[in-house]
């Protein structure tokens, strides 16, 4: 044996790389069908940033759909709800650079709006209840209906149905319970501000 | 002795403590309308439970714990309820919130009450149900509820109750006066609270600045086994942590309770009060404030019923408007400023402070940040002040929490150190509610996520079987199509169908 290689060392060494391809190749096909992971992470990761609001506004059916089209390429700056923040931090996660919002698909909102029916007004159509991507409105048909607030997202998908116009979308009102501290401004100044 | 150890850091503010100390503990008396928060501390509050036009006698209950971390409120005196409605409170925010206004009659018409004749007697659980049912919440300034800190996972042994009669800020002198004037109370109520936990030992700590308050203390503890424990002044000692540190050697762990290490802390206004609550059957109705300051002409320690409007105690003291500067409810260090005298007083008013402006300046601008380091030498709690900032600033979050944001404890040692006059302690509560509002908003998203895909599901098993209906249909129909002898094919389908409609009209017509 050891006298035939020698005789053909080329041929030897043929043989012997192409050994260790059938190895490796049927141990990576192997982990390739055990190991194989389900759905897109990248798009799973994405979708882990974008604020769920369900809006639509980025010209998807919804924040899981927009995160699939950004895992394949398309831009990061569709999303008005989540605004800059959320821009910067998918910017961090794909490794691009960070673009101002595009104003095209609306503007970032100072601060989320909770939709509100007007009760008496509403005529119990179901038309808002169908059109809310959370199922955040209760309500039957020829009854009263209501947005559950804690669960609305503001993506204002119910304004634009109702035949009567009895949906308002408004801030949430402050109050102790949710009020935070806020950054002092920033005054800095140096000595030679002073003496002015 | 016990051997007290040291923490890092601290400063040493001039105390002016002496202004307030002069007389005895006064009663503030009964102003004409009394309004009481519904929501005074830390828990999530409570649910009225009068009506307006109701009359009350006083220790009535007026409203209920809402939830496990709600403190219940009582009538302060007897009256009776003029509205239930958003009010002004004392609140860094200056937001209103929902009150109960009460109309004093100045009776001060006590409902029945009575105590416990032997605490000893009591199972911890009822003796727990007292203080709760007491609306005892933390007096010493935080609020955090006294029941839900006293009931301690049986798991964790309570081996130490610290009592912390510490009060290191300066101007508050209110458990002084306590101390001075109730000490026999006091340790009564630190029994209680030790036989409710099965404490191994029982501290109380004050610092030796306050040496009649230390001498009431051993006077009235000789004979049971509590221990008074003085060390040398510095801010802010009567931090919790900081006072667990000094008197054990044990430090908390970040993020943790002092449960964990076997530990609970009590402040001595709130032990007052469990006494009151258990030997006496009364509920938590008014505490001692101190209200001092150059602005006001008899500073001192009042005994102030929850819910006293600040403009009418104000004027019982001697307010002299022209002269105050800045109204501030608690210490010059932690308190904030008082935007509404409208505002009542409640359980958590350690001190009401209307200084002048020679007294406490109003703060110069800031300046840029020198990197000298002096604030991370007055850190109690080993902190890198100048980076918190640097990330604050930046809004840097992630590194905020890296670097234990979360375990500054807000005492402002660090700004009343800084040469630059920077509000540090502004940055990291700004810091503190932006990670909390952005988990919030991530947990929200979350909960969203769900929903939508919960909904998209739905739709899409209505239209699968939808779908399947459609089927079943048109399989149902070729098969009367076939049997009415066709082929099965589309046009016999539809040859059936109008054969079926015509003979449908036809009985119609008939």
């Amino acid at each position: 044996m050891y006298e035939l290689f020698s005789q053909y060392p080329f041929t030897a060494a043929m043989l012997a790389l192409v050994g260790l391809g059938l190895v490796f190749g049927a141990v990576l096909g192997y982990a390739a069908v055990k190991f194989k992971t389900e759905g897109n992470p990248i798009a799973d990761q994405v979708n882990d940033i974008l604020p769920q609001t369900q809006c639509g506004q980025c010209g998807y059916p919804g924040c899981r759909p927009y995160a699939e089209a950004i895992a394949n390429g398309e831009a990061i700056n569709r999303c008005p709800p989540g605004g800059e923040t959320t821009i910067a931090q998918l910017a961090d996660l794909l490794g691009v650079e960070a673009i101002p919002l595009d104003d095209e698909h609306g503007e970032e909102q100072p601060a989320p709006l909770v939709a509100y029916i007007r009760e008496d007004e509403c005529i119990g159509c179901t038309k808002c209840i169908q059109a809310c991507p959370v199922d955040a409105i209760l309500g039957a048909a020829k009854r009263m209906h209501t947005v559950i607030a804690s669960e609305c997202t503001g993506c204002d998908l119910c304004v634009e149905p109702c035949p009567v116009d009895c949906i308002d979308m408004l801030p949430e009102p402050s109050s102790v319970r949710n009020w935070r501290w806020e950054m002092p401004a920033p005054a800095e100044i140096i000595a030679t501000d002073r003496a002015a | 002795m016990r051997k007290i150890r040291d923490f890092h850091g601290g400063v040493h503010p001039p105390e002016n403590k002496a202004q307030s100390l002069h007389g005895p503990i006064r009663p503030a008396g009964i102003p004409p309308q009394l309004i009481i928060p519904l929501s005074q501390s830390y828990g999530s509050g409570a649910v009225a439970l009068v009506e307006p036009g109701q009359h009350v006698a006083k220790g009535e209950q007026i409203a209920r714990a809402e939830g496990l971390s709600g403190v219940p409120e009582h009538a302060p005196s007897s009256g009776r309820v003029a509205a239930i409605e958003e009010r002004s409170i004392a609140h860094p925010s200056g937001l209103p919130a929902t009150c109960i206004v009460l109309d004093t009659d100045g009776r001060d018409e006590w409902i029945a009450h009575h105590g416990a004749e032997d605490f000893r007697q009591l199972e911890p659980a009822a003796l727990l149900d007292l203080i709760r049912n007491a609306g005892i919440s933390g007096m010493g300034g935080a609020g955090f509820p006294a029941a839900v800190k006293l009931s301690v996972n049986p798991a964790n042994r309570i081996e130490t109750l610290i009592i912390n009669g510490t009060e290191c800020e300066p101007y508050i002198t209110a458990d002084q006066a306590l101390m001075r004037e109730c000490s026999v109370e006091i340790i009564g109520g630190a029994e209680i609270l030790a036989h409710l936990l099965g404490a191994k030992e029982t501290l109380i700590g004050v610092e030796d600045n306050k040496p009649k308050g230390i001498a009431a203390l051993r006077r009235a503890a000789q004979g049971s086994a509590i221990e008074i424990v003085s060390f040398p002044a510095k801010y802010p000692s009567g931090g919790e942590k900081q006072l667990i540190e000094m008197l054990t050697g044990k430090q908390v762990p970040s993020n943790g309770l002092p449960a964990d290490i076997q530990v609970v802390c009590q402040n001595t206004s709130t032990t007052l009060a469990v006494y009151r609550a258990v030997h006496q059957g009364e509920p938590l109705l008014s505490r001692v404030t101190t209200v001092t300051g150059e602005a006001v002409t008899r500073p001192g320690n009042y005994e102030i019923l929850n819910g006293t409007p600040i403009d009418w105690l104000l004027q019982q003291v001697g307010f002299r408007q022209e002269h105050c500067s800045r109204l501030i409810m608690g210490g010059p260090m932690m308190g904030f400023t008082v935007t509404n005298v409208a505002a009542p007083i409640t359980k958590t008013s350690t001190c009401l402070l209307a200084s002048t402006e020679t007294e406490l300046p109003s703060p110069p601008p800031a300046q840029p940040c020198i990197r000298c380091g002096f604030c991370s030498e007055a850190c109690p709690v080993k902190l890198l002040p100048q980076q918190l900032y640097w990330f604050a600033r930046g809004k840097e979050y992630e590194k905020l929490e890296d670097h234990h944001l979360f375990d500054c404890i807000e005492c402002g040692a660090c700004s009343y150190v800084c040469p630059s006059n920077i509000p540090l302690v502004q940055y990291y509560r700004a810091g503190k509610a932006q990670i909390l509002e952005l988990r919030d908003e991530h947990e929200r998203a979350e909960r969203s996520r769900v929903r939508f895909e919960a909904r998209q599901e739905r739709i899409e098993k209505i239209a699968l079987a939808r779908q399947e209906k459609r089927a079943q249909r048109k399989a149902a129909a070729e098969q009367r199509a076939r049997e009415a002898g066709g082929d099965g094919s589309e046009q016999d389908l539809i040859q059936a169908a109008i054969a079926r409609s015509r003979a449908r009209r036809k009985e119609q017509t008939r």
